[in-house]
């Protein structure tokens, strides 16, 4: 039986289809990733899988639980972190730690081996109102609240918006952590580069899912030749690019832009169109998810 | 789980012990409007400036002008045999004007003798304030005619409150309204916090069932409530002598069967608002005003226009504060005003009722 199944899912807000037909698989003890922009559907769907909102068609399941029918079940064992910061910030660390232990009806103490790596970076700060924390640490006790009752799977919702690079990392490593203990992590990002470190990731857009594999897969799949190119004017660079011969797609990416080429692209014909431009460097790149999900978006 | 729900109420209380700003207002507001009310503003009037204009300074007239000197009600800004008094009522230096006619010592010898005759006495008032002009007025005649050769054609007894003290009318008044706008408006706007700030969402997905919370969030504001309940009692019967002589038992058991009531309220207001401040304007607006209005707190029921008369009846502070007057001025006991208690429970039972109806576990 799998942790997660959601089948032909769909929810509208008025006009707005926020997911539309959405079907996936979790299996137990996976860390799923869902992958895409704002207004992809993500909380949507997060929302539906913790009971918040009942779909408009399809139907799901958590833990095999029906999160219509059953959803007071569902309540008693998922752990959620909403992405908006849900935690009291008048009171303290450790009277926000307290009160969702008591939440749950379980005692801190019983599950102090669970969180302790978490929790065990911001005991320092017990003290502390929640709402002087940083973006780091909020993240942290927020995990540690969801966690608090040995969820068998836990919701995560863009828990890294908002958090520095070296916060983020940590995250990820103790995401890692907690699905060696046995727990399904699904969890939502908007950042690409995250996608690598879950076990599998579906790709969503404008309530759609893309596509559905392991990181590595995805890549692999990648079909089209890439380059990477850079000049000394990147601007003038990309509607330069844009126009040459056997150019499918240009796009912007980090410092380069990346080139997606199709039959007609030849190296050197490419160069000789481009002769007026300065500092032109082109290479062979390496597909990347943020690739795959440009290129699924356009199909 | 009785642990649990422990913990709930230590959880809100921990809240507003730390919004050291908003408890102190909540706990010095009915402490201030009763001070207000009872000696700022008030309805008595005292202190009337009045100006005489006697043509002929018989001894007749100087008796009349002697009764209104001495009297503490009034003070005689003018004494003239003729003034503008226009101008000294513009000017605000009289608020009232005594006029005598110039034959008053003839008519009044007259009218002792049996004879039916004209007034004598005419009394020309500044009626921009219709409260000071009304009630001034039935002082100053009666100041005026208690002169023995008129004859008393009336005699007046007021009941409960004979010196017509208004704390006696205001206390019952402010108890109505306090309670509505700290418990339904506190609590209202509480739980809607939750809803704000995205901690509801967190809530929801618990094993605890959300009114469960919500009842543990109504506590610390009733025990408020309760604390409010006896500041005012210990104010208006030591600083305003109030009397509450129908028995303390009575005017605390029905406060607190208002104060359920005005924490239902408060949580059918959650219900429908989904924004602190649309929380505040619904408690606001669509409670206190008419509540100030139609429970005849400020005007008399009767006063309202006829297409209005059924509203008052819905209205819950109306029966608490008639029932807190004839408990604490007439000094009836709780048995009294049965009628009212009945129909507060009543109304908290369906108020109770509609709002856990209407109160959702889900975000839509």
């Amino acid at each position: 039986m799998s942790a997660i199944k959601v089948e032909n899912i769909s929810k509208s807000f008025g006009k707005v289809k926020a997911l539309d037909h959405i079907s996936f698989e979790v299996e137990r003890g996976e860390l799923f990733g869902l992958i895409g922009p704002d207004g992809a559907g993500k909380t949507t769907l997060f929302r539906l899988l913790t009971t918040l909102l009942n779909p408009d068609e399809g139907r799901a399941e958590v833990d095999g639980f029906d999160i219509v029918k059953d959803y007071h079940a569902i309540r008693e064992r998922v752990g959620y972190m909403p992405g908006q910061f849900s935690l009291y910030q008048d009171l303290t660390v450790e009277e926000n730690l307290n009160f969702f232990a008591a939440l749950f009806g379980v005692k801190v103490e019983d599950s102090y081996d669970l969180i302790a790596p978490i929790y065990h970076q911001i005991e320092p700060f017990k003290k502390r109102r929640a709402g002087k924390l940083s973006g780091g640490m909020k993240q942290k006790l927020a995990l540690s609240c969801a966690l608090i009752h040995r969820p068998s799977v836990l919701f995560l919702d863009e828990p890294t918006t908002g958090v520095d690079a070296v916060s983020r990392s940590e995250f990820w490593d103790m995401l890692e952590d907690i699905k060696q203990r046995g727990i399904t992590v699904l969890v939502s990002t908007p950042y690409m580069d995250e996608a690598s470190r879950c076990d599998r990731v579906a790709l969503c857009n404008e309530g759609r899912i893309l596509g559905i594999d392991t990181p590595t897969d995805i890549v692999a799949k990648y079909d089209s030749s890439l380059y990477s190119v850079r000049a000394d004017n990147m601007y003038q660079l990309l509607l330069a690019t844009r126009k040459a011969t056997g150019v499918a797609e240009c796009y912007p990416f980090g410092e380069t832009h990346h080139l997606i080429a199709d039959a007609k692209f030849d190296i050197e014909q490419f160069k000789g169109e481009l002769a007026d431009i300065k500092g032109l460097y082109i290479e062979p790149a390496e597909p990347t998810i943020e690739d795959m999900f440009i290129k699924l978006m356009k199909q | 789980m009785k642990h649990n729900f422990l913990s709930f109420v230590k959880k809100e209380s921990l809240h507003i012990l730390r919004d050291v700003r908003t408890m102190m207002i909540v706990l010095l507001i009915p402490v201030v409007l009763m001070i207000l009310f009872g000696f700022a503003i008030s309805t008595e009037v005292n202190n009337l400036n009045v100006a005489i204009v006697a043509p002929n300074r018989t001894e007749g007239v100087r008796q009349v002008v002697e009764r209104l000197t001495n009297n503490p009600y009034f003070t005689v800004v003018d004494y003239d045999s003729s003034i503008d008094i226009d101008k000294v009522l513009r000017s605000g230096k009289a608020d009232a004007v005594v006029v005598f006619a110039e034959d008053y010592e003839h008519v009044i010898a007259q009218r002792a003798e049996g004879i039916d005759t004209h007034p004598t006495i005419q009394f020309i008032f500044d009626a921009s304030n219709t409260n000071i002009a009304q009630t001034g007025a039935a002082y100053l005649q009666n100041v005026v005619s208690a002169d023995h050769s008129q004859q008393e054609l009336l005699n007046l007894h007021l009941l409960y409150n004979p010196q017509m003290k208004s704390a006696y009318n205001f206390v019952p008044g402010i108890m109505g309204l306090i309670f509505i706008l700290i418990c339904a408006m506190m609590t209202s706007v509480s739980i809607v916090r939750e809803k704000e700030m995205g901690t509801m969402e967190t809530l929801l997905v618990s094993p605890v069932r959300p009114i469960k919370i919500i009842f543990a969030k109504m506590i610390p504001y009733f025990v408020i409530s309760c604390i409010n309940l006896a500041t005012i009692l210990l104010i208006a019967h030591y600083l305003l002598d109030v009397p509450m002589s129908g028995g303390l038992g009575g005017i605390i058991t029905i406060s607190l069967i208002y104060l359920i009531l005005a924490l239902a309220l408060g949580l059918l207001v959650s219900t429908l608002a989904s924004s602190q401040v649309v929380a505040l304007l619904i408690s606001a607006m669509v409670m206190l005003l008419p509540m100030m209005m139609l429970s005849g707190m400020v005007f008399p029921i009767e006063n309202l226009p006829t297409v209005l008369h059924p509203l008052p009846y819905i209205v819950p502070a109306r029966w608490y504060i008639e029932a807190i007057r004839k408990m604490m001025i007439m000094g009836l006991p709780l048995s009294a005003v049965i009628k009212e208690v009945l129909i507060l429970i009543f109304m908290t039972f369906v108020l109770m009722g509609v709002s856990l109806k209407k109160f959702k576990d889900k975000l839509e």
